[in-house]
């Protein structure tokens, strides 16, 4: 029997259904990945299964007893521990406080010893040790958590469910933020659990690594569990076509272009964060014309600060930025924009789009002051209109209807609108920061084409992403930021995952890339 | 040169920097709990008020200044409920609550006062309450005169600094509230409750600032005075923020106020001008605010609704 057991699960929010007759069964000392897209219901599960949504209907079953979780505590009294995919600790706190809080009530914790009404610190830092030590999965309890890199952060978490004697793991995208070392490290743990008859719910959306982890697969389409397999029996592409419902193209392919003048050089350039501590220090590196430019990094090390200056957002402290040899980089966005920048910021609904704004308006807001947008300082609405038009067909943004507001669209199809207000001037340059976060494989697919497609036509992408496999997939030279520098620049011909790796947690230097 | 050690040599200038710091400290400690749970209070100005107004009212009608005490810290109470019900469960704008609530003690204080009492406001037989003599202490010169001989508010208080800093620093409810104040969502995930736990934060703070108010209207006078709270509970923000949101720094900023306040009082009559003397503790106030002391660090969801799921 297994020991978790999903029977007919069912969640509906106001209309919206997100999960429906979802069945699942985990079976002892297994690592079972949940694979599906963003917004296949994968996050709605794990909330029910861990006792943040109750279910409409259906049931949960642990070791054959049916559960009915009114809330987290219920859950983890159960045995059910959750590693979020957005770490649940508390930065400020440190290592053992943030693996203590909310135990101490629990009669089966791990630490009988502790007080209910006192907490001590060295108690609570002594079993902490004890407990990580035990597994294997040495912390130090004593580290405030914000000092801790990712990585050691996932371990708290892992740490902490245990803690709380959980039989069952879930972890939600748990290599989001990770290097490839990183990864590396959490699947070893991840195979000492089952050892230990730990069961690990593994969820992804990535095919490899559930391919390279997980012995069963759960794919998820629309609020529905579609399938269930043995690893060993599907391919890459059948587990794509599951998770899409139709053939996807895993591989982008990419032309031959002859690339030419530098079109962007950044040279030493400097810049610090809104608290003036220096995020970016001494970059330098060119993109020419015909090129996609890669920048790979952890986040947080100074890839937004990067981006920010050159596009104008954020003051250079020093260096230089030139676009087809015009030191550009004291010049106001508006300028910098009129000499042939383009940018598709990383929070399209913050940054890129006025949610509450029509697609129509969206689409003139850059260059409102000029023609067919307006004359005079007058808004010229019929000529924008027709404009706005052409573009949504041009782009094909879907609902093509021009009134609509911009948040009733489809991630895909905000980013399409943000790609054609950008793009429809001829830029010399676009930068494009995590252009497909978040959105699902059809559209990443989309983008990704839309990308190769200016490339070939001799234009230049600064792309910035967090994930290694949109770099290494649409990129011709990779720049990799560590701690506010460029590490490494290196051609995506003879470049590995490890050495990436290894640049983005600084580990980098240039005799390992000689020899 | 002899004038000034005639005013700080003399052991009154301390006794009435503690007096001073008392309603302060007090209330800043509140602040402390609500805000480490992560809803900002700025109605203890009102909340102090209120306080005040219910302590003499209840001492009035019972003839006990301890039946007072215990009325004015329950209005206090009650009067952060009216600011944890919207800030908690409606999701509202703490701050916008708070200083409808500062406006509204105000009015609902001077309207009683004068419905209730008439023209010759609070009647002259309020009694107060009790001033304590400690003894031994007492007789030390200087430090006897310092401290030995206050109102019961003022050992009070010194109770609930050190009760407090060792609720929130040395009991799992402490670990708690500070995890509710910094990480509602990771403290939800563990099991524990944000929105008892914001109640719990927000009543304390409301029964220490009506204590605080208390003091104000039993402990230095036995009356109640239209708006007698001039400004105290918004300097008791002020300490909070200096005191980086722990009892003890509170209670630093506190007695750092009420020195001030206690100097401006020895000054009079000296010379110096009565208005430059009086604005020396707001002075001090923004002076503090503006980075004396560094950058303070809130607790992170600190003003921040927390929106449960279900």
């Amino acid at each position: 029997m297994a020991l978790l057991e999903i029977r007919g699960l069912c969640k509906s929010f106001a209309h919206v259904v997100a999960n429906a007759d979802v069945y699942l069964d985990v079976e002892a000392g297994t690592t079972h990945a949940i694979l599906g897209e963003n917004g296949a219901g994968k996050s709605t599960l794990i909330k029910m299964i861990s006792g943040l949504y109750r279910p409409d209907s259906g049931e949960i079953a642990l070791d054959g007893a049916v559960q009915h979780f009114a809330s987290p505590r219920d859950a983890i009294l159960a045995g059910i521990g959750v590693v979020h995919q957005h770490f649940m600790l508390i930065p400020a706190m440190t290592v053992a406080e943030n693996i203590v809080l909310g135990t101490e009530r629990q009669r089966d914790a791990a630490t009988p010893r502790q007080s209910r009404l006192l907490f001590n610190r060295k108690r609570a830092a002594a079993s902490v040790q004890e407990l990580s030590e035990s597994l294997g999965l040495p912390i130090d309890p004593w580290a405030r958590v914000e000092t801790l890199s990712v990585g050691m952060q996932q371990r708290v978490e892992i740490v902490k469910a245990l803690y709380r004697r959980a039989r069952v793991l879930i972890l939600d995208e748990p290599t989001a933020v990770l290097t490839p070392q990183e990864t590396e490290e959490l699947f070893a743990v991840i195979r000492k659990l089952n050892q230990d008859g730990i069961p690990v719910i593994f969820i992804s959306h990535k095919l490899d690594e559930v391919r390279a982890i997980a012995s069963t697969v759960t794919v998820m389409r629309a609020g529905k569990t579609v399938r269930t397999a043995p690893v060993a029996d599907a391919t890459a592409a059948q587990l794509a076509n599951w998770m899409v419902g139709r053939d996807v193209i895993l591989q982008s392919r990419k032309e031959e272009v002859a690339v030419g003048d530098s079109v962007l050089e950044v040279k030493n350039l400097s810049a610090s964060d809104d608290r003036k501590t220096e995020k970016v220090r001494g970059v330098s590196f060119s993109v020419r014309r015909g090129e996609i430019f890669g920048v790979a990094g952890i986040d947080g090390n100074g890839q937004t600060e990067l981006v920010e200056a050159i596009v104008g957002l954020r003051k250079v402290n020093g260096g230089s930025v030139h676009l087809l040899d015009r030191d550009i980089g004291h010049m106001s966005v508006g300028e910098r924009i009129a000499r042939g920048i383009a940018y598709v910021p990383q929070d399209r609904q913050q940054d890129g789009l006025i949610l509450s704004f029509s697609i129509a308006e969206n689409l003139q807001l850059r260059e409102v002051s000029k023609a067919p947008f307006s004359r005079r300082g007058w808004l010229t609405r019929a000529a924008a209109r027709k404009r706005a038009q052409q573009l949504v067909e041009e782009f094909d943004v879907r609902p093509p209807v021009i009134d609509a507001s911009a948040g009733s669209l489809s991630g895909g199809n905000q980013q399409k609108v943000i790609l054609a207000r950008e793009m429809s001037r001829n830029p010399e340059l676009l930068v494009a920061v995590q252009p497909t976060r978040g959105l699902d494989v059809g559209a990443i697919e989309g983008i990704h084409r839309y990308l190769l497609q200016l490339r070939a036509e001799g234009r230049s992408i600064l792309l910035v992403s967090l994930e290694l496999d949109e770099i290494l997939s649409l990129a011709d030279r990779i720049g990799v930021m560590h701690a506010g520098e460029m590490v490494a620049v290196m051609d995506n011909q003879n470049v590995t995952r490890e050495s990436l790796g290894l640049a983005m947690t600084g580990k980098w230097s240039e005799k390992e890339a000689i020899s | 040169m002899n004038f000034w050690l005639q005013i700080f040599a003399n052991p009154e200038l301390y006794a009435a920097t503690l007096a001073m710091a008392t309603p302060i400290a007090l209330a800043a400690v509140g602040g402390t709990f609500s805000e480490r749970t992560g809803v900002v209070n700025i109605a203890m100005e009102g909340i102090m008020l209120v306080g005040a107004f219910f302590g003499v009212m209840v001492a009035a009608a019972t003839h006990s200044a301890w039946l007072g005490m215990f009325g004015g810290v329950i209005a206090g109470g009650l009067m952060a409920l009216a600011l944890a019900w919207p800030a908690i469960r409606l999701q509202s704008d703490q701050v916008v609550v708070g200083m409808a609530l500062n406006v509204f003690a105000g009015g609902l204080t001077a309207f009683l006062l004068n419905t209730v009492y008439g023209y010759n406001g609070t009647p002259t037989s309020t009694p107060s309450l009790p001033i304590v003599t400690l003894p031994w202490i007492s007789n030390i010169p200087f430090i006897g005169q310092v401290i030995g001989q206050h109102d019961v508010v003022v050992y009070l208080m010194f109770l609930f600094v050190i009760l407090g800093h060792f609720t929130l620093f040395h009991t799992n409810l402490g670990l708690r509230m500070r995890a509710v104040g910094e990480h509602p969502e990771a403290a939800e995930t563990v099991g524990i409750s944000v929105v008892k736990i914001r109640y719990l934060g927000v009543m304390i703070g409301g029964m220490l600032s009506g204590l605080a108010g208390v003091y104000l209207s039993l402990g230095m006078l036995s009356s109640f005075d239209v708006n007698m709270t001039n400004g105290r509970g918004f300097i008791a923000l002020a300490a909070m923020i200096f005191g980086k949101w722990t009892p003890f720094g509170a209670f630093g900023a506190a007695l750092l106020f009420g020195f001030a306040t206690a100097l401006s009082i020895s000054l009079q009559g000296s010379g110096v001008s009565a208005n430059l003397i009086g604005i020396l503790p707001y002075a001090l106030t923004i002076i503090a605010l503006t980075g004396l002391i560094g950058r303070s660090r809130p607790p992170a969801a600190d003003g921040l609704p927390y929106v449960a799921t279900k």
